[in-house]
């Protein structure tokens, strides 16, 4: 086939870019929503709000505050590179990723209550470790794209004028503890 | 091709080691599921990095650039090209490859339909031939249209040089062969017996092939939903100065509305499809028989999968609105209306899903809801039809393949409209449920919305991707070819549907056996339609006269430009002054290229009306 295809010197104004990648990163979580949703309409078709009551109330309590803390230091450490400060971005992403760690290690520890209490194969315990599992998994590709961002971070990359890598993992990082928000009644309160 | 190779080296590292961790931490043997599981996953982790994933993506995670193939040659249909206009050639060739393999599956099936009693496979053997072409053929009509031309014409039709995330566009087709590969390797396991709707409990106790459609399919719907956020990101953001929404290409149009649904509700098959695959490897009991419930499957699964026959239809119909302007020379009849029908179709379309469960113990206070809520959707679809009618209408009709395969397509889609009533009243619909019925009425919408669409676009935007003219006189004679053979094959199959011939079932009472010779005999010559069209094409591409830029005379951008368009689609920046389709008008400009040297002949009055 005729595919040399002839060159040309016009490029596009790029000053699209920055909308485009906050529009793309908005669309994406609600795209996100609906993965949720399909999960938490399978808990709620299949086993309404039924609970047992051998959950581990006060470890998800913990976890729950340890979870919302790290999106206030995410939050932070956004609004720090916003302003150009170096040093705080670079701490308040670092304690960000550890209370994500403390949060999976506490995700562990409550599995391994959950798996002798409500094993997989039981009405409740299906919906269970399917929706810890599938935040859980966020939690873990979210704290990649953190430790990516506080690598680059340490090496001198972001600023002011170009903060978009920070800005749409602290976003995502938002998303998955909203997720939770949804979660944690769905599985321990109602 | 060094890429591709890498690639293949890569997926295979990734596959083997996958299993091998998986049987050194739990033993077992490697063609248990989980080792499956995680081979596949690390396979198509290792395939998109070797293809070039490392480049576009790594080196940015290391802080460094991230690189594109910039290959001029033929090899970049090979390498991690962010070229719009190279992936919706990739996806052109390697769905309609899909589509032919998925053709030869039906013929096979065909073979064996053609007299009662069982001839070449046995019953088992059909209902894997059968779920094999199924989902290999939803797997085209999902993405061929949109992949393809969605690809390649949106950023042109807007006038913008490329997608707004090339890196992603990339990566959504790499996800594509893949699939394929998985999909056509599951024989290796047993294959997949539960049809292309998987429908749970079967699919969780079926052979091993089953976990191989579900992790195909799951990166399938990543490819959607990737491609899906992409356009709709295209769209809203990169639209050239003065394009505004009235003024955007309908076929652009449809293709947003399609991104809108695939981006979303495609989550809901990935969902599903993870659930059977928990049910299966991990223990989970969403589906058993003792706990769970087979109807939470279906619903999850047509949430998505109704909207999904949307996603097939409506870039068909982008695609017959653009044609049947073009062709009869006149402004697109009620623009905005049609416009807002495809929207409001959108809408409607994810509240559908129960109709395809009234018999299947859904509790029955939503079978009223469901049955008005589908019937509704006649309406926008209706509109659309009256828009093409309209625009038909007193139209100086230009008779080439791609209107012949246009008239092909209306006629098929309003058998399927027409027929699709039955199917949406609950009181028909018990009885014809799960008769061949549906089997006609199924591929008179898809093949007839969808494919026949694709088969047109293929007519009609081939010298603007290859540069050459296609033979109109084969073409043409293919176009009436296959709209007839089509017809001949599956109109048999309403009547004995409605006389009660079960559909997926590889055998049938001596009563059916006139009508399926038939139906059996017009397949074959339908299948055999297919050697004139490819050769057609590939003839062309090589030897076809030279096509020039606007062998058609149409107004939308993409015939603006030279064919094929240059790198980036044009050599300066367009300003859209007018609506794209004022055919036969004063001749006023639906765009202007202020910053060019010379600036390219506008379409006048007599070339217009041609």
């Amino acid at each position: 086939m005729a595919m040399d295809v002839e060159r040309s010197e016009y490029r596009q104004d790029m000053s699209f870019q920055p909308r485009a990648n906050r529009i793309g990163m908005w669309l994406f979580l609600v795209s996100e929503t609906f993965l949720f949703g399909a999960f938490l309409a399978a808990r709620y078709y299949s086993t309404g709000t039924l609970r047992p009551e051998e959950l581990n109330q006060a470890l998800a309590l913990f976890l729950t505050v340890v979870l919302l803390g790290s999106s206030v230091s995410a939050y932070l450490a956004e609004t720090a590179i916003r302003f150009n400060h170096r040093r705080k971005f670079i701490i308040f992403t670092a304690v960000t990723i550890a209370l994500g760690l403390l949060f999976l290690g506490g995700v562990v520890v409550e599995l391994r209550e959950a798996i002798h209490l409500f094993p997989p194969g039981t009405p409740y315990g299906s919906s269970y470790f399917m929706l810890i599992g599938l935040h859980a998994f966020h939690v873990v590709t979210g704290l990649i794209a953190l430790s990516i961002v506080l690598r680059l971070g340490v090496m001198g990359h972001f600023s002011s004028k170009d903060y978009w890598g920070v800005e749409g993992v602290v976003k995502y990082w938002h998303f998955v503890d909203l997720a939770w928000v949804v979660i944690y009644p769905t599985l321990y309160l109602f | 091709m060094k890429y591709l190779v890498r690639a293949i080296v890569f997926g295979l590292v990734g596959y083997v080691s996958g299993v091998w961790l998986t049987l050194a931490v739990r033993g077992g043997d490697p063609t248990d599921e989980v080792a499956v599981v995680f081979g596949f996953i690390l396979a198509l982790l290792g395939w998109l990095a070797g293809i070039g994933g490392l480049e576009a993506f790594g080196r940015q995670w290391i802080g460094k650039t991230p690189k594109l193939s910039e290959d001029h040659t033929w090899r970049r249909y090979f390498q991690f090209s962010g070229d719009h206009k190279v992936i919706g050639i990739q996806y052109g060739v390697t769905l309609f490859a899909v589509l032919l393999i998925g053709g030869l599956v039906s013929m096979i099936m065909r073979i064996e339909l053609a007299a009662p009693g069982m001839s070449i496979v046995d019953l088992e053997e059909f209902n894997k031939l059968m779920s094999m072409h199924g989902i290999l053929m939803i797997a085209v009509a999902v993405a061929g249209i949109i992949g393809a031309f969605g690809n390649y014409l949106i950023p042109i039709q807007i006038g913008a040089a490329d997608m707004a995330f090339p890196r992603l566009n990339a990566l959504s087709f790499w996800l594509v062969p893949p699939v394929a590969i998985g999909l056509l390797s599951a024989p290796l396991l047993g294959s997949f017996d539960a049809g292309w709707t998987a429908y749970a409990p079967l699919s969780v106790t079926n052979d091993s092939g089953q976990i191989l459609f579900n992790l195909a399919l799951i990166a399938f719907g990543l490819s959607s939903i990737l491609g899906g956020l992409n356009i709709l990101v295209t769209v809203i953001t990169m639209r050239a100065p003065g394009m505004t929404w009235g003024r955007l290409p309908i076929f652009t149009w449809a293709g947003f509305a399609t991104a809108l649904l695939t981006f979303s509700v495609t989550q809901f098959f990935a969902g599903a499809l993870t659930l059977i695959t928990m049910d299966r490897v991990a223990g989970t009991n969403f589906f058993g028989p003792e706990v769970g419930t087979g109807i939470l499957y279906q619903h999850i699964f047509w949430f998505y999968s109704h909207p999904a026959v949307y996603i097939m239809v409506l870039p068909g119909l982008g695609v017959v609105l653009e044609l049947v302007t073009t062709f009869s020379r006149k402004p697109l009849f009620a623009y905005k209306t049609t416009v807002g029908a495809l929207l409001t179709i959108v809408g409607l379309s994810v509240v559908v899903w129960g109709h395809h469960m009234f018999t299947s113990g859904m509790a029955d206070f939503l079978h009223g809801p469901f049955m008005i809520l589908t019937e509704a959707i006649s309406i926008p679809t209706g509109v659309i039809f009256l828009s093409i009618m309209g625009t038909l209408w007193q139209g100086k009709l230009w008779f080439r393949a791609p209107l012949i395969m246009t008239f092909g397509w209306l006629f098929n889609f309003m058998i399927g409209g027409i027929t699709g009533i039955f199917l949406a009243d609950v009181a028909t619909d018990i009885y014809l449920h799960d008769t061949y019925f549906v089997v006609a009425h199924f591929h008179y919408t898809i093949v007839g919305g969808a494919i026949f669409a694709l088969l047109a676009a293929f007519f009609y935007w081939f010298p603007k991707v290859t540069g050459r003219m296609y033979n109109d006189k084969l073409g043409s004679i293919f176009a009436v070819w296959v709209t007839v053979a089509f017809n001949f094959t599956f109109m048999p199959l309403f009547w004995v549907g409605i006389n009660g011939m079960n559909r997926r079932v590889g055998d049938y009472p001596e009563a059916y056996a006139a009508a399926n010779k038939f139906a059996s005999i017009s397949a074959f010559i339908l299948g055999a339609s297919f050697l004139l069209f490819v050769g057609n094409m590939l003839w062309s591409a090589v030897k076809g006269p030279k096509a020039g830029a606007n062998p058609w005379n149409a107004r939308t951008l993409e015939w603006q430009v030279s064919s094929p368009p240059s790198h980036h689609n044009f050599l300066s920046q367009p300003v859209i002054v007018g609506h794209p389709y004022d055919y036969g008008g004063d001749g006023s400009p639906h765009v202007i290229f202020p910053d060019a040297e010379e600036p390219p002949d506008e379409v006048s009055l007599e070339e217009a009306s041609v």
